[in-house]
């Protein structure tokens, strides 16, 4: 499936910046699934400056300063991607999960170093007993690690409400834990912490959903949202995608951008400014398939 | 070369005869089992502690007692402090320092220093393979949880490249020795070694204190070691270049050693800024100063890693300068420590560096670390399970942020809890045996006894290798309890003499001046947020003046055996300490009579009560507070001044017996005091920007209470009494004046012309009007050329309003002065006082504030 990708960012200011630095991650990277076969990141006012360059984890990101006088400020992305039909396979493999945590108990070999960093606690998500005895009613002694993960999506996608008054970026994990609600960025931040707890390596993917219109109404331009959803490790298959807000195995509509740790490590926009005052945020995204 | 060196030498200091235990060292008894700097096991003296010993061992315990005052009396006098977190009795508390120095053997300390060097090297090497291609973690050397599992290990920060491939520019160890005389590290400092400034602050009080034993042990100089610092953060600098600009970044002024931060930055030379001093344009980092911006090479870090760039790191921090990441990723500045060296202080690397030792320099490791398990290996976490009472488990790394309080686990000692937690999360574990300090001779009490003593030690990088401080900060524990909590919890410290066989080179931090110089009459150009504090401070110490002369003249003029009338001519100084803020309120005349005492209570607080909002003390307060933030660029004189001001209005322990009188003398001292600090400010300061901003607000200060004060004269009915008029030029020290020029009682026309209008006399409103003209003149207009303007514009109003003014229409009223043309001017004037304050803060002090999006997410 081939996507037209259009993403949006506007941000008004109260008050006059001066200088603001910003990060994006905004380029689909390539996956085993899915090629990137053009981008463009447009920025206006234009930057003084704008650096691109490969992150700790491969993720493609923009840096760039605008140091006019502004109080508006856009960002347009126009991304083409095809995505490949996932491979089915993945999902019969048959390893047990415990079999693969011991994969990660010292000592931990080498070969598998890459998935191993996503074991550790990291600054939005830190593993606890708790969440530890949560999990374990997913993953009985010799259950498939693909399917106490399917089990472990079906969960969150029940237990926990949609809710996207319920938090900010900045909600602790706790406090998602205690009102059961949240939004995509939470239940991937959920996920991922029950399965470190469990000693297996999880990492977070931002991305695009395609979303399908009702049926005979036309489709909404605009109207789609960036995503994001959670990754695990399957020894000899590799990385396997779940997207808890939806309770699927991601298919063909999940168009992946980055992944890291957590959302820490791949926010779409982060800036800093000098000036600026408040700020209110208009985001647009547009998943066309073509 | 250390090692030809160490052979051939002899101690000098062990062919002297040692001193046997005499006069006040005669009760000096070891602790058993842990070992003695000064008496070996057999209870014989050891030869390096000769010379000092045998000084000290002559003094009488009041002669030793009156040695430790001055230490205290010296540390005071220089300010030297300690920052204690959440102290409700307010956070600075002054350094306490041993007068007994901790002295080591040069052929000891030769030993050491090859250790330490090889130390330095190993960590730097480590830390390169860390942010670089991490081979160790592929080839086993490293387990890879070590790196991945830290908050301390940077990724943004890998890949960068370090000049010379040096990421710790600076380290410092903390050792402790065993029972048998070995030396242990306990802890490695590789993110930001403090405590160096301390023992050179040390250093200068001990050489005062003891300097015949000073000189006769040939003591190592430290002078040394922060020129080879100078010398390493100096070709640092990315581009070559005559001037390069070195800063430090400090937390500010509520850091813990801030004192030291600001010690070092005067003493190494270099500008102390904040976060919100720099910038980044153009990917290279400036500094703000009050004519544009500047660029800087190179920043010497105080302020911890992950909070120097809130772009690229803890994007929650107010510490750092966004964009700095980048920055130094492109090679345009160099911060020292690199980003990132944090990594190795974890003490779950302890265990790793002998191996990686044998591995990346093909030697033994010389000096050994105190044993250590990191849970995070299956064996280490067996034995760590298995003698959980023997040893002390430690968090192996420097908790997320949030994950904050893991040390009370520790502490509540709940056993099986922390076997679970070790359990489940044992990367985040570590566990130590328990080390055993040495004792060193101490002063305490009246006594000189045996205290267990830790001892850290400092590197710097100097070209391929490193350079050790011949001392270092000694720390001892309060007890024998061999417990170094920290210096915040009763800890003191001792100078530490490294001694030699050789008399030694006397060292300057000065450049030789051989030497060209480019003479320059200008210096550095002044930051922005310090020209703020300077105008503050100009502010905060004339009205400190102006408070302590209007309550002078009150206290001297007010009794409570005298009738009501008397009272009456006092309302225009309590009207213009109420306007300013040092009272609540004015009693009513007749209250005031009524309760003579109350209104005494009241007097007295506005001096003494730091709790009463603009009390003389609390101005002061302010204003050492002020002191503090531009402590790197005033003469310690001034420091001095300030600190000693805020110790006169200390309050004597009871509140009740405070009289009149003794108030009265307080306010003299402190009036004294404020002099001398003008005087140190007129005649000792350049004239430039720092100067120019603390008299503009020392003017603008002035101007508003004499102002005020005219004023209230006015509003009095008895605005010609002499008496009230006597007041005014007192308070305006202007009586003398008055008096050769006229021989009548004090009137109207001529006080209010001399107070008021006069630009002959200093403390007139026109001379201060006349000077906050002169400083407009000589400001930088680089900025908004509109804002100087408008405070120009409105300063040449009320100039041109008071040389038309004539005082002698006050001479035909008889009443209703509050409404002459005078008293409009005066009005006028009052009014247009905050209007320039705010026109130099828009133009001059606007530190823009910075925020941080993030993003709604779906």
């Amino acid at each position: 499936m081939n996507y037209n990708i259009i993403h949006r960012t506007i941000y008004e200011y109260t008050a006059p910046v001066t200088v603001s630095h910003h990060v994006a991650r905004l380029e689909p990277r390539a996956t085993a699934t899915q090629t990137q076969e053009q981008f463009s990141l447009k920025i206006f006012p234009e930057p003084a400056l704008r650096r691109g360059r490969t992150d700790y984890f491969g993720n493609k990101l923009c840096l760039f300063s605008v140091q006019k006088v502004h109080s508006h400020l856009e960002i347009l992305t126009q991304s083409r991607v095809a995505v490949h039909l996932k491979n089915p396979p993945a999902y019969e493999n048959p390893t047990a999960w415990d079999e693969a945590a011991k994969l990660f108990r010292d000592p931990v070999s080498p070969e598998v170093v890459e998935p191993y960093q996503f074991i550790f606690d990291s600054p939005m998500i830190r593993a606890s007993l708790e969440l530890s005895d949560y999990a374990r009613e997913s993953f009985g002694k010799d259950t498939p690690l693909i399917e106490g993960a399917k089990d472990l999506t079906r969960r969150i996608f029940t237990d926990f409400k949609y809710d996207p008054k319920a938090t900010t970026i900045a909600t602790p994990l706790e406090e998602v834990l205690q009102k059961r609600r949240g939004v995509c960025q939470d239940f991937a931040h959920l996920g991922i912490a029950f399965l470190r707890s469990l000693g297996l390596p999880a990492r977070y993917v931002s991305g695009y959903l395609r979303t399908h219109p009702p049926e005979g109404k036309p489709r909404l331009v605009g109207a789609d949202a960036s995503h994001a959803w959670f990754s695990i490790f399957c020894p000899g298959t590799g990385w396997v995608d779940f997207d808890p807000t939806n309770n699927v195995q991601t298919g063909i509509d999940h168009i992946t951008v980055a992944y890291g740790r957590d959302f820490g490590d791949v926010s779409p926009v982060a800036g800093i400014l000098t000036g600026g005052g408040q700020h209110v945020v208009k985001v647009s995204v547009d998943v066309e398939a073509v | 070369m250390f090692q030809s060196q160490s052979q051939s030498a002899t101690s000098a200091a062990s062919d002297l005869k040692p001193v046997a235990p005499a006069g006040l060292l005669s009760g000096y008894k070891p602790v058993g089992g842990l070992f003695d700097e000064w008496l070996a096991a057999d209870g014989s003296p050891r030869g390096h502690y000769a010379k000092l010993l045998g000084t000290l061992g002559e003094f009488s315990a009041a002669e030793m007692e009156q040695h430790a005052e001055t230490c205290r009396r010296l540390i005071h006098e220089q300010g030297i402090t300690y920052n204690v977190y959440g102290d409700p009795r307010g956070m600075e508390r002054p350094w306490q320092m041993d007068p007994i120095p901790l002295v080591i053997a040069p052929d000891e300390w030769r030993k050491l220093e090859i250790g330490l060097i090889q130390r330095a090297t190993l960590l730097n090497k480590i830390l390169a393979d860390c942010y670089g291609n991490q081979d160790l973690i592929r080839s086993r050397w490293l387990s890879p949880a070590l790196v991945f599992a830290q908050p301390d290990f940077l990724r943004p920060c890998h890949n960068i490249r370090q000049p010379n491939g040096n990421f710790l520019h600076f380290y410092a160890a903390d050792l402790a020795r065993s029972p048998d005389g070995q030396w242990w590290v306990v802890s490695d400092r590789t993110q930001i070694p403090t405590g160096a400034g301390y023992a050179l602050a040390n250093r200068l009080i001990t050489s005062r204190l003891l300097p015949e034993p000073f000189r006769d042990n040939h003591v190592q100089r430290l002078a040394g070691f922060f020129r080879t610092a100078q010398n390493t953060l100096a070709q640092l600098a990315p581009r070559p270049s005559e001037n390069t600009r070195v800063v430090m970044l400090t937390p500010g002024p509520h850091n813990e050693t801030y004192f030291e931060q600001s010690y070092l930055a005067r003493y190494l030379g270099y500008m102390l800024v904040e976060g919100q001093d720099l910038t980044v344009r153009d990917n290279h980092v400036w500094l703000k100063t009050l004519s544009g911006l500047e660029r800087v090479d190179v920043i010497l870090r105080r302020v911890d890693e992950d909070f120097c760039d809130p772009l690229e790191l803890r994007n929650d921090s107010m510490l750092g300068v966004p964009g700095l990441v980048e920055a130094v990723r492109a090679g345009n500045v160099t911060v020292a420590n690199a980003l990132g060296s944090g990594l190795l202080q974890s003490p779950a690397f302890l265990s790793f560096l002998p191996g990686l030792c044998r591995h990346l320099l093909g030697e033994e490791l010389k000096l050994p670390s105190v044993a250590t398990w990191w849970c995070g290996q299956k064996s280490a976490q067996k034995h760590v399970l298995e003698h959980l009472d023997k040893l002390i488990v430690k968090p192996a790394f420097r908790a997320f942020s949030y994950n904050a309080n893991v040390e009370k686990l520790f502490s509540h000692a709940q056993r099986d809890e922390l076997k679970r937690r070790i359990e489940f999360d044992p990367d985040l574990f570590a566990a130590q045996e328990r080390v055993q300090f040495s004792t060193a001779p101490s002063w305490d009490k009246g006594a000189i006894v045996p205290r267990p003593v830790e001892l850290r030690v400092y590197l710097v990088a100097n070209g391929d290798g490193f350079c050790v401080m011949p001392g270092g900060l000694t720390r001892v524990s309060p007890d024998s309890s061999q417990h170094f909590t920290s210096l915040q919890r009763g800890g003191s410290s001792k100078d530490t003499w490294v001694t030699s066989e050789t008399p030694v080179e006397e060292i300057t931090l000065l450049q030789s001046s051989q030497q060209n110089v480019e003479l320059r009459r200008t210096g550095n150009n002044l930051p922005s947020r310090l020209a703020d504090n300077f105008f503050w401070l100009g502010r905060y110490s004339e009205r400190a003046d102006a408070t302590a002369r209007l309550l002078r003249s009150a206290l001297l003029r007010f009794n409570p055996e005298r009738t009501g009338s008397a009272l009456a001519l006092l309302a225009p100084l309590l009207q213009t300490l109420q306007t300013q803020g040092q009272l609540s309120e004015v009693l009513e005349h007749a209250a005031l009579c009524r309760n003579a005492e109350a209104f005494e209570a009241e007097l007295l607080g506005a001096i003494f009560d730091a709790a009463h909002a603009g009390s003389l003390r609390e101005i002061v307060d302010h204003l050492q507070r002020l002191a503090m933030f531009v402590r790197d660029r005033t003469s310690n004189d001034m420091w001095r001044v300030i600190s000693s001001l805020n110790d006169r209005l200390a309050l004597p322990t009871n509140n009740s017996v405070l009289l009149v009188g003794d108030a009265v003398v307080t306010l003299n001292e402190t009036l004294l005091g404020l002099a001398a600090f003008h005087g140190l400010a007129r005649e000792n300061m350049t004239r430039a920007q720092a100067w120019r901003f603390l008299d503009m607000g020392l003017r603008l200060e002035r101007a508003i209470y004499l102002g005020t004060l005219l004023d209230a004269t006015l509003q009095s009915p008895e605005a010609d009494n002499p008496s009230v008029l006597e007041a005014v030029l007192d308070v305006a020290d202007s009586s003398i004046t008055y008096r050769s020029r006229y021989t009548l009682l004090p009137h109207i026309p001529a006080v209010f012309d001399l107070v008021l209008l006069d630009d002959k006399n200093p403390r007139s409103v026109l001379f201060q009007i006349e000077q906050l003209i002169q400083h407009f003149s000589h400001l930088p207009l680089e900025r908004d050329a509109d804002l100087p303007e408008s405070g120009k514009n409105i300063l040449q109003e009320c100039r041109n309003r008071l040389i038309k003014t004539d005082t002698r229409e006050l001479a035909s009223l008889k009443n209703n002065w509050h409404a002459s043309l005078v008293g409009e001017v005066i009005q006028a004037t009052l009014a247009d006082l905050p209007k320039i304050s705010d026109a130099i803060a828009a133009a001059y002090f606007a530190h823009s504030t910075i925020s941080r999006t993030g993003r709604e997410n779906a």
